[in-house]
C-alpha cells in the first residue's frame, strides 16, 4: 500500500513543489493541499513545507497556525499521524504547539543561506528511520527566523526523552560557525515524545536529486514512506 | 461609466496648469508645445500634464536614447519575443522558452536603500511572470561608494537586505551577481536585478490590449499615494532634495508578490484573460496607454472605481501612483466572474476600471467627469526625440594616456592587496543573505563564473551571469562595452554553456553632457558589435541616465544579463580546483596589458590607460573550445580571467567555493610563454578572452588539440597541488608563493571584517 502524502500549501509557501516531488520520488502518493481545507482527505502524513506563510509578517508561523486546516492536522498529530514541519512549517508548529519551543530571529539578525552539517540524534522518527543513528549529513538551510529557544526545563527534558531529531555539528576546516541562527544546544530540529510529529530547520527537499550534486534528502523522504534507499543506509 | 466625449475638465481643487507648474513636472518647452498641439491649443488638466510627464520621461520615452538603442541586433532563430514587452523571450529545445529581463532601481536606492533596492526585484519579477513565465532565478548587480564611508556601508547593507528579503519570500533563488565598489558610485548607488523565468513557448502572452468592448481590471494591491512620480523622480539628476524624495520611494509588499505570481500565472493559462501588465515605473498611466497604444486601440479608465488605501485620492494620484503588486488586465466582459474566482482562490481583488474603446483616445474618468482626454498612440509615442551631441572629453583622452607613477610593487603583497580589495573580495557576506536553492533546481549557486538551474525535469539548463567591467567602459566605451558582453558570454561558457542572447541594464550619467552621452553611443555600438559577432541578439532591457549627484557622474556601467543553455546539465563545469594532481592550463593569449587594470587601480590609485582590446573571434572560438570541452567531460573546472589577471584567478581556484571546507595549492611555470611579458603584466594584466582551466592529466592533449582547432593555445602551467597547500608561481628564477589558507581567510574576510565597522545600521 503507498503512503499518502498532503502537502499543505498557505498562502506564501513556496517549497511545497519541491517537497511534493521528492515525497513522490520516494514512491509516496502526494498532493497538495489548501490550507482552506477541513479535512486531510485520508492522507498518512502530513508535510508543512518552508515558505513565507502570510509573508512572516507578524511572526513566522504565527498567523498560519490559525488556518483552517491546522484543526485537521492536530487531530492527525493527536491520533499518531505522521506530521512533518520543514523550516516555515517547522514555525508553524512550533506556534501551534504541536512542538515545544519556538523559533527566533537569527541571532546575527539576518537572514543565512549556506549548507549545514547536522548530526541524525534520533532515528526513531517518521522520517529518519533509515539513516544511521549518529550519521552527519550536509543539507542547505535558508532562513532568517531559526534560533530554537526553549527554557532551560523544556530543553533539558527535549534531550532527556531523546527528542533532538537534528543538531548542528562543527565542519573540521570550516571558517563559519557550524550553528547558523544560534539555536539553543545547536538544535536544528526536534519531535514529540512519539516521533511522529517532526520539525527542522534545513530543506532536506533541495539536495534530493542527483543532477543537483547530492541526494542525501531524498534519504528523509524515503523514510517518511517506509521505502528502502536506493543505496545502503546513509 | 459614462463615454462623455466632453473636454476634459479639471478635478475639483486641482491647481491650474501654469508655467510653472509645467516646469516642476520636468517638461521642456519643445514638449509643452508639443503636448498644446495634441491637445489642439487647449491647456491640459493637471492630470493630464502628470500622465504626459509621466510618459514623456526618459525612463518611459526613451527620448535621448531611441536611435541609438535601435541598433542592436535583435534577431536570431532563437528569439521568441525581442524588446518592446514586458521582457525578452528565447527559444530552448523541447517546446520551453526563457523570459529574462534587467531593470535599474537606483534612484530609488540612493534615498532609501532596503525599500528601493526591493521593490527592484518586486518589478523585474512582474516583467518576467506577466508574459506567462514562472521566475527560476534572480541575480543583481549593485555599485557603492567605498566602504570607509558609513553611509555606504549603510547604503550596501540595507540594499543586500533588501534585495534579499524579497527574492527569499517569493521563493525565487538567487543565483548570481556582482557587487562593486569605486567613488563614483558613493553618491548615486546602483541596483539592477535580472529576473529569469520558464514557460512552454505556446503560452507566451503578450501585453497588447485588444477587442473594443472589452474591460480593464485591476488586480492585486490597492492604489495609495506612494511612488507618485517615480518615474520620473528617475529621469533627473540626483540633488541635496533628493532626500526629500523619499516618500515617491515605493513600499514593497513580497508575500501579495507571491500570490500575484500564482494568480497571474493561472489567469494566464486558464484563457481567461486577453492581455496583463505590471504597474511598474508611471503605474496605471504607463500599464494603461502602452498595452492601447501596442493595441492600436483607446482606452476608458474610471479613477474613482481603482480601490484605493485611503479616501479622497485624486485622479492625478491615482494615475500617477507606483503602489507595488498591482497588474491590470484586459479581458472579455463574460470572463469577469471567472477572472475575479481565480483572484479569489489568491485572496486577491480585481476590480473592473475601465474598457477598450474604438475612438483611439486615452479618457480618464472620475465621478462620471471626464478629467483627461489624449489622443492615445502620440501620448506614447509622441515626445520628441532627442539626438544630443556626443563628444569625448579631453578629460577621457587625457586618462586613456595616464599611467601610475609607480609600478614596483611585491607581487606577495599585491596579490594579498587584491583580494582584499571589496570588488574583487568574496562576496559571501552578501550571497549568503539570498536563498539559492529553493525550488530545488540549483545547480551552480552564487560564487562561480555563473549561475545554472536545471530546467524543470528535463535534461537541460541554463546558465546565467551579469557583468560590467565600468572602468574599461570608462577609459574606453566603444572596447569596454565589447569586452562587457565578452566577459558575459565567457563566463555562461566557463560552465559548459553556449550563451543565447542579452538583456542590458545602460547606467549613465546626464545624457544632455555631450561627454557622457558619447559615452552612451560609443558602449552601445560596442555591446551591438559584440552580440552581432557572437549571435546573442539584444532581448530587451532598461536605459537608466541621470545618475548624476553633486559629485559627479557615476562611471558609465552598462550591466549586461546573459543567458546560456547548457545540453546536459549534468556536464555543469564549477569555477574552482577540486582535484590533486590535475593539471592547470590557460586559454588565451596573454600580452600582459595593464591599462585600466584591478592593480592599477586598487593599488596604485590610477584609473588610467586604455582597457584591454577585445578581439570577438578570438572571444567566438574560446565559448565554443569551453562548450565543447565541458560536453566532452574534459573540464574539471573552468574560471575566466577578469579583474586582477592571473594571479587572482589562480588564487580563487585554489581558494575554492564559498562553503569549502579545504583550499587546493597549486604550482604554476610561466617560463617558456609570452617571454616578452614583464612580471607584473603577467601576474595582474587583463588581457581579455582567457579562461582557466584544470582537467585530470589524461585530457590535457585532447583540450589542446581542441583549442588549436579553434585557434588558440591552451597553455599548459602546472599541477593542482594539496588540500590546504601553497600556491607557487615560478618564472625562470623567480618564485612566488602564498599560503592558501591565508589567501582564503583575507577573501572572505575582507567584506564582513569592514561591514562590523561602527555606522552600517545608522540613519
Amino acid at each position: 500500500m503507498t503512503i499518502r502524502v498532503a502537502v499543505i500549501r498557505f498562502p506564501g509557501s513556496n517549497c511545497e513543489s519541491e517537497t511534493l516531488e521528492a515525497a513522490r520520488r520516494a514512491g509516496a502518493t502526494a498532493e497538495l493541499l489548501d490550507y482552506r481545507a477541513t479535512s486531510l482527505g485520508g492522507a498518512d502524513v502530513v508535510i508543512l513545507p518552508g515558505g513565507f506563510s502570510y509573508g512572516d509578517y507578524l511572526r513566522s508561523g504565527a498567523i498560519a497556525r490559525f488556518a483552517p486546516v491546522m484543526q485537521a492536522v492536530r487531530a492527525h498529530a493527536e491520533a499518531g499521524g505522521g506530521v512533518l514541519g520543514i523550516c516555515n512549517g517547522f514555525q508553524v508548529l512550533c506556534e501551534a504547539h504541536l512542538l515545544p519551543g519556538a523559533l527566533l530571529h537569527n541571532a546575527g539578525q539576518r537572514f543565512v543561506a549556506r549548507p549545514v552539517d547536522v548530526r541524525i540524534e534520533r532515528t526513531s522518527t517518521i522520517c529518519t528511520g533509515l539513516f544511521r543513528p549518529g550519521a552527519v549529513v550536509r543539507i542547505p538551510q535558508a532562513h532568517g527566523e531559526g534560533r530554537f529557544v526553549a527554557d532551560e526545563a523544556t530543553l533539558d527534558a527535549l534531550e532527556r526523552d531523546n527528542q533532538v531529531v537534528l543538531r548542528y555539528v562543527p565542519v573540521p576546516g570550516s571558517d563559519l560557525p557550524h550553528n547558523p541562527n544560534g539555536s539553543a544546544r545547536d538544535i536544528a530540529g526536534i519531535c514529540n515524545p512519539a516521533g511522529n510529529v517532526v520539525g527542522f530547520m534545513p530543506h532536506p527537499e533541495r539536495l534530493a536529486e542527483a543532477t543537483l550534486g547530492d541526494t542525501i534528502g531524498q534519504t528523509f523522504f524515503a523514510s517518511l514512506v517506509g521505502a528502502p534507499t536506493s543505496g545502503a543506509p546513509a | 461609466m459614462t463615454s462623455a466625449a466632453s473636454t476634459p475638465r479639471a478635478f475639483p481643487g486641482e491647481r491650474p496648469v501654469t508655467e510653472a507648474v509645467v516646469r516642476e513636472h520636468k517638461l521642456n518647452a519643445r514638449e509643452y508645445e508639443a503636448i498644446l498641439a495634441l491637445l489642439d491649443g487647449r491647456t491640459p488638466t493637471l492630470t493630464e500634464l502628470g500622465i504626459f510627464s509621466a510618459l514623456w520621461s526618459e525612463h518611459c520615452s526613451y527620448k535621448h536614447t531611441k536611435p541609438v538603442l535601435r541598433r542592436f541586433p535583435v534577431e536570431g532563430p532563437q528569439v521568441l519575443q525581442g524588446p518592446g514587452e514586458n521582457a525578452g523571450v528565447l527559444r530552448l529545445p523541447e517546446g520551453w522558452a526563457v523570459a529574462f529581463k534587467i531593470e535599474s532601481h537606483n534612484h530609488p536606492t540612493a534615498v532609501e536603500p532596503y525599500q528601493g533596492a526591493a521593490t527592484g526585484v518586486g518589478g523585474i519579477l512582474r516583467d518576467v511572470f506577466t508574459m506567462g513565465a514562472r521566475p527560476v532565478a534572480l541575480l543583481n548587480s549593485l555599485r557603492f561608494g567605498p566602504l570607509d564611508d558609513p553611509r555606504n556601508r549603510y547604503l550596501f547593507a540595507g540594499a543586500v537586505k533588501g534585495v534579499g528579503d524579497y527574492g527569499n519570500c517569493v521563493g525565487v533563488p538567487t543565483l548570481g551577481g556582482e557587487v562593486v565598489f569605486a567613488p563614483g558610485y558613493a553618491g548615486n548607488p546602483l541596483v539592477n536585478a535580472m529576473a529569469v523565468g520558464l514557460l512552454r513557448a505556446e503560452e507566451l502572452i503578450t501585453a497588447r490590449a485588444q477587442g473594443v468592448g472589452n474591460l480593464l481590471l485591476t488586480v492585486g494591491a490597492r492604489t495609495g499615494r506612494d511612488g507618485i512620480h517615480g518615474a520620473s523622480f528617475a529621469s533627473e539628476d540626483l540633488s541635496a532634495e533628493s532626500e526629500a524624495r523619499r516618500p515617491q520611494v515605493q513600499v514593497g509588499d513580497p508575500f501579495t508578490e507571491k500570490l500575484l505570481l500564482e494568480a497571474s500565472l493561472e489567469l494566464i493559462r486558464s484563457g481567461t484573460i486577453v492581455a496583463i501588465q505590471d504597474m511598474g515605473a508611471a503605474g496605471l498611466t504607463s500599464s494603461s496607454a502602452e498595452m492601447a497604444a501596442r493595441g492600436g486601440v483607446g482606452v476608458e479608465l474610471d479613477t474613482s472605481a481603482v480601490p484605493t488605501r485611503e479616501a479622497g485620492m485624486t485622479p492625478y494620484e491615482i494615475m500617477l501612483s507606483e503602489s507595488q503588486e498591482r497588474m491590470l488586465v484586459v479581458a472579455e466582459p463574460a470572463q469577469v466572474e471567472a477572472i475575479r474566482a481565480i483572484c479569489q482562490r489568491w485572496d486577491l481583488d480585481a476590480t473592473v476600471v475601465g474598457r477598450v474603446t474604438d475612438d483611439g483616445r486615452y479618457r480618464i474618468i472620475h465621478d462620471g467627469v471626464v478629467v483627461a482626454s489624449i489622443p492615445g498612440r502620440p501620448l506614447v509615442d509622441g515626445c520628441p526625440i532627442y539626438e544630443p551631441e556626443a563628444r569625448e572629453s579631453a578629460e577621457a583622452v587625457a586618462r586613456r594616456s595616464r599611467t601610475p607613477s609607480r609600478d614596483d610593487l611585491d607581487p606577495l603583497e599585491a596579490l594579498e592587496r587584491l583580494l582584499d580589495a571589496p570588488t574583487i573580495a568574496s562576496k559571501r557576506w552578501v550571497f549568503e543573505q539570498y536563498d539559492g536553492t529553493v525550488r530545488g533546481r540549483s545547480v551552480l549557486t552564487p560564487g562561480g563564473d555563473a549561475g545554472v538551474v536545471r530546467v524543470e525535469d528535463t535534461g537541460f539548463g541554463i546558465a546565467m551571469t551579469v557583468d560590467c567591467n565600468a572602468r574599461h567602459v570608462l577609459l574606453d566605451p566603444y572596447e569596454g562595452g565589447k569586452g562587457v558582453v565578452a566577459e558575459a558570454a565567457r563566463n555562461i561558457a566557463c560552465t559548459g554553456a553556449r550563451p543565447l542572447g542579452i538583456t542590458d541594464c545602460l547606467n549613465f550619467g546626464n545624457p544632455e553632457r555631450p561627454e557622457v552621452f558619447h559615452q552612451f553611443v560609443e558602449a552601445c555600438r560596442g555591446i551591438g558589435d559584440a552580440c552581432l559577432a557572437f549571435g546573442t541578439p539584444v532581448t530587451g532591457g532598461n536605459v537608466s541616465l541621470y545618475n548624476q549627484s553633486p559629485t559627479g557622474a557615476i562611471d558609465p556601467t552598462p550591466t549586461v544579463g546573459m543567458v546560456g543553455l547548457l545540453e546536459d546539465v549534468t556536464a555543469a563545469v564549477g569555477s574552482h580546483f577540486t582535484t590533486e594532481g590535475d593539471a592547470i592550463l590557460l586559454i588565451g593569449r596573454t600580452a600582459g596589458h595593464l591599462g585600466g587594470s584591478a592593480y592599477w587601480a586598487e593599488l596604485l590609485d590610477c584609473v588610467g590607460g586604455p582597457p584591454p582590446p577585445v578581439d570577438l573571434e578570438a572571444e567566438r572560438g574560446l565559448q565554443e573550445v569551453l562548450v565543447r570541452a565541458a560536453a566532452g567531460r574534459l573540464l574539471r573546472s573552468a574560471h575566466d580571467l577578469s579583474d586582477g589577471g592571473l594571479a587572482v584567478a589562480l588564487a580563487e581556484c585554489c581558494i575554492g567555493g564559498p562553503w569549502a571546507n579545504a583550499t587546493f595549492g597549486a604550482t604554476v611555470d610561466l617560463a617558456r610563454h609570452a617571454d616578452a611579458v614583464s612580471d607584473l603584466g603577467w601576474l595582474f594584466g587583463e588581457d581579455a578572452g582567457r579562461v582557466l582551466v584544470s582537467c585530470a592529466p589524461e585530457h590535457v592533449a585532447a583540450l589542446q588539440a581542441l583549442a588549436a582547432e579553434h585557434g588558440h593555445g591552451a597553455h599548459y602551467l602546472g599541477l593542482v597541488g594539496p588540500a590546504e597547500g601553497e600556491l607557487i608561481i615560478r618564472r625562470d628564477e623567480r618564485r612566488w608563493q602564498w599560503s592558501t589558507r591565508r589567501l582564503r581567510a583575507i577573501h572572505l574576510e575582507a567584506i564582513p571584517r569592514r561591514m562590523a565597522a561602527p555606522g552600517a545600521a545608522e540613519e
